[in-house]
C-alpha cells in the first residue's frame, strides 16, 4: 500500500532518534515507518480496538486512550513532537488538544482536510450539499469528523492561542505543493500539514 | 467430564515437580531450607530455550492452568480459554510453564506440608510470602529447567503483580511482560475486602489457631464467607443482575433466612466448593501477598524509578466492568512505565464481567493477546 502522502512530509521532519507521541495512530503506518527509517520511538494513542489489534500485531507501542479525556498522563514535553494526522476534526474540544498537544510535545505536529478546498466549496455552495470527497469521504451522517475547518480557521486560532507555525505544506487534490497553491492554499488545498510550537518555546 | 478431549486443548496433563534443596530467604527475614515446587508444562521447548512462557497464578489459582489430568476431570485448568494449540498462548509454538506457588495448597511447599524439622504439618508457621519470595522460587525453577530467559512471562490479577515483579528484579530474565487486570499496590478499599475475609477465617472456632489439620477439620464457615465475599468483588453489578436479578428459587417469598435468592444459592454455592479445594491458611498467606506487594517501596514510592529497570516489552490490559482491579490501576502502571520510557502497549477491554473477565471468553481480549503472543513467537524463532 502506498504511504499517504501527508505521511511523507511528515517523515522528513522528523529528526533521527526522535521520541514521538502519535496521537489517533490507526494502524500504526507512522510509527512503523519512524521507528524503521528514522530510528524514533514512543508511543500512538488509539481508541478503536480493531486498529489496537492492528498495532500490537506490527510490534507498534499502542495506548488505548480517549483523545477527548485529554494527555494528562504524560509530562510537559515529554516528546519532541506529537503528531496528530487527520484527528484533529474528530474530536469534540481540538483547541484545547491543540494546547495540549504543544504541552507534552516541544513541536506539535498537525494535518487535517481543508474545509476550504474548492471543491467542498463547490458541493456545499452550489451543489447544496455536504462535501463527500476523497478527504472527506464518510456522509454527514456517519462522519467521524466533527470539527471540520479551513487553512485560515486553523491559522486564526494558532495566532490567538499564541501558537508559532515553524513549517506549513499544502497538497493539492493530486497530493502536490504545486505553485499555485503557494498562493490561494485555501482554495486549492486538499490537505493541510502544519510543524508548530508554543510561542516562546526554545529552537526550531 | 470430557468424552473426548477438545480441539484447541493441550489435553491430558500430568503435574510435576521439583525438590529444591538450596535454602531460600524470604522477605520475612525467615529462610525456607528446602521447598518442592509443583507445576505443569505444555507444549515443546525448542532447541535454543528461547519460546519459554511462564504464567503465574492469581489468588485462588494453580499449577493446572490447561488441559485435564484425566478422562474424569469435570473441568479443564483455569485458562483453558487461552493456552492451547492455536490459541493466544499458542502449545505448538511455545513451551509453558505455570507453578503453584510456595505457601499454595495443591503440592508445593505449603501451610498444610509437612515441616521436615518438626514431622508436623506447617500449618500457621508457614512463613509470609511475598510476591517478590515467589519470584525468587520461579527463578530456582527456570534454571532447573534450563531456561536462561522467559519470551514472556503472563499473569492476571495477582499473578500480574508477578509479572511487574519479575521486570524489576530480574529485568534481564524476560523479554515480554503481560500485566493484565492488576495493580501496582492495592488500595485501602482491597486491602479491606482482604481483611473480611481473612476475618472471616480466623474467627471461625473450627481455625484453631490453624492448627486445624490435627483436629482433623476445616474451618469451613470461615473459607465459605470469605470466598462469597471474595466472588461478589470479582463480578460486576451488571454482571450479577444479568445472571440473577431478584430471582427467587421457589418463586416467592418464604420470610426467613433460608436461600431464597438465586445470587444467595450461587454464592453459597461457590464458597461450599471452594472448601473442597482451598486450604484456609493458603487463603490467609495469599491475601497478605496481595496486601504486601508494593514494588515502588523500594525505589522511594516512585514507580517509574522501579520500572527505569526493567527492559521488558510491556503489555498491560484491563477491563473495563473490573472495580476490584479497575482500568484506572492499569493506567498508573502504564503512566509510570512511559514515565520511565518503558516500552509498553495498553488495551482496555469493553467488557460487562467485572475482575473475572481475565479469565473468560472475550473477542477483542483474545485478538490482543494473539496478535502481541505472535509477534513474541517470532522473536523467539517459532
Amino acid at each position: 500500500m502506498a504511504l499517504r502522502p501527508d505521511l511523507a512530509i511528515i517523515k522528513e521532519w522528523i529528526t533521527p532518534g526522535a521520541r514521538v507521541l502519535d496521537l489517533g495512530c490507526g494502524d500504526g503506518a507512522l510509527l512503523r515507518m519512524l521507528r524503521d527509517e528514522r530510528q524514533a520511538e514512543g508511543y500512538g494513542l488509539e481508541i478503536d480496538p480493531e486498529n489496537i489489534v492492528r498495532c500490537l500485531q506490527a510490534g507498534i507501542n499502542v495506548i488505548q486512550l480517549d483523545l477527548d479525556a485529554g494527555l494528562d498522563d504524560f509530562h510537559d514535553q515529554a516528546f519532541d513532537y506529537v503528531i496528530m494526522t487527520q484527528t484533529l476534526q474528530a474530536v469534540h474540544y481540538p483547541d484545547r488538544l491543540l494546547q495540549e498537544v504543544l504541552r507534552v510535545g516541544r513541536q506539535g505536529i498537525v494535518t487535517f482536510p481543508n474545509f476550504g478546498y474548492w471543491k467542498n466549496r463547490l458541493q456545499l455552495g452550489f451543489g447544496g450539499r455536504m462535501p463527500v470527497s476523497r478527504a472527506l469521504p464518510a456522509q454527514w451522517y456517519d462522519t467521524r469528523n466533527i470539527h471540520l475547518c479551513t487553512i485560515k480557521d486553523f491559522q486564526r486560532l494558532c495566532r490567538e492561542r499564541h501558537i508559532s507555525i515553524l513549517e506549513k505544506v499544502v497538497l493539492d487534490y493530486a497530493h502536490r505543493a504545486s505553485a499555485p497553491i503557494t498562493v490561494l492554499p485555501n482554495l486549492l488545498g486538499e490537505i493541510a500539514i502544519y510543524r508548530c510550537q508554543r510561542r516562546g518555546n526554545q529552537g526550531d | 467430564m470430557p468424552e473426548s478431549i477438545p480441539a484447541g486443548s493441550v489435553g491430558l496433563v500430568t503435574p510435576q515437580k521439583k525438590h529444591f534443596e538450596e535454602p531460600i530467604e524470604l522477605a520475612c527475614g525467615k529462610t525456607l531450607p528446602q521447598y518442592d515446587l509443583v507445576y505443569e508444562t505444555y507444549g515443546e521447548l525448542n532447541a535454543d530455550h528461547s519460546n519459554a512462557l511462564l504464567i503465574c497464578h492469581a489468588l485462588s489459582g494453580d499449577h493446572h492452568a490447561a488441559g485435564y489430568h484425566s478422562m474424569e476431570d469435570p473441568k479443564p485448568g483455569w485458562w483453558e480459554n487461552y493456552i492451547g494449540p492455536g490459541k493466544p498462548f499458542d502449545t505448538d509454538r511455545f513451551y509453558i510453564v505455570c507453578p503453584n506457588n510456595l505457601g499454595g495448597c495443591k503440592g508445593s511447599t505449603g501451610p498444610n506440608s509437612i515441616n521436615p524439622a518438626t514431622g508436623k504439618f506447617y500449618g500457621p508457621d508457614f512463613p509470609i510470602v511475598t510476591v517478590k519470595d515467589w519470584v525468587q522460587s520461579q527463578k530456582h525453577l527456570m534454571h532447573a529447567l534450563g531456561i536462561n530467559q522467559w519470551a514472556a512471562i503472563i499473569g492476571g490479577s495477582l499473578g500480574g503483580m508477578q509479572v511487574i515483579q519479575w521486570a524489576i528484579d530480574y529485568p534481564d530474565r524476560l523479554r515480554h511482560a503481560l500485566v493484565i487486570a492488576a495493580a501496582s499496590r492495592l488500595s485501602a478499599q482491597n486491602i479491606g475486602f482482604n481483611e473480611v475475609a481473612r476475618q472471616a477465617i480466623l474467627s471461625d472456632p473450627d481455625y484453631h489457631g490453624g492448627h486445624y489439620y490435627e483436629q482433623d477439620v476445616v474451618p469451613r464457615r470461615g473459607l465459605m464467607l470469605a470466598r462469597m465475599l471474595g466472588h461478589i468483588t470479582y463480578l460486576s453489578d451488571d454482571a450479577m443482575r444479568a445472571q440473577f436479578g431478584r430471582e427467587l428459587r421457589t418463586g416467592r417469598l418464604s420470610y426467613d433466612f433460608d436461600v431464597q435468592f438465586q445470587v444467595e444459592s450461587y454464592l453459597r454455592y461457590q464458597g461450599r466448593s471452594f472448601v473442597e479445594r482451598f486450604d484456609a491458611n493458603t487463603y490467609l498467606l495469599m491475601t497478605k501477598a496481595l496486601d504486601y506487594f508494593d514494588p515502588a517501596s523500594e525505589y522511594d514510592n516512585d514507580l517509574a524509578a522501579a520500572f527505569k529497570r526493567a527492559q521488558a516489552r510491556f503489555l498491560v490490559i484491563a477491563f473495563t466492568s473490573d472495580w476490584r482491579f479497575s482500568p484506572a490501576r492499569s493506567r498508573e502502571i502504564v503512566k509510570a512505565l512511559t514515565d520511565a520510557r518503558r516500552q509498553v502497549s495498553y488495551a482496555e477491554i469493553e467488557s460487562s464481567e467485572g475482575h473475572d473477565a481475565f479469565l473468560l471468553p472475550n473477542d477483542y481480549y483474545k485478538d490482543a493477546l494473539a496478535a502481541y503472543m505472535d509477534g513474541v513467537a517470532k522473536e523467539a524463532g517459532g
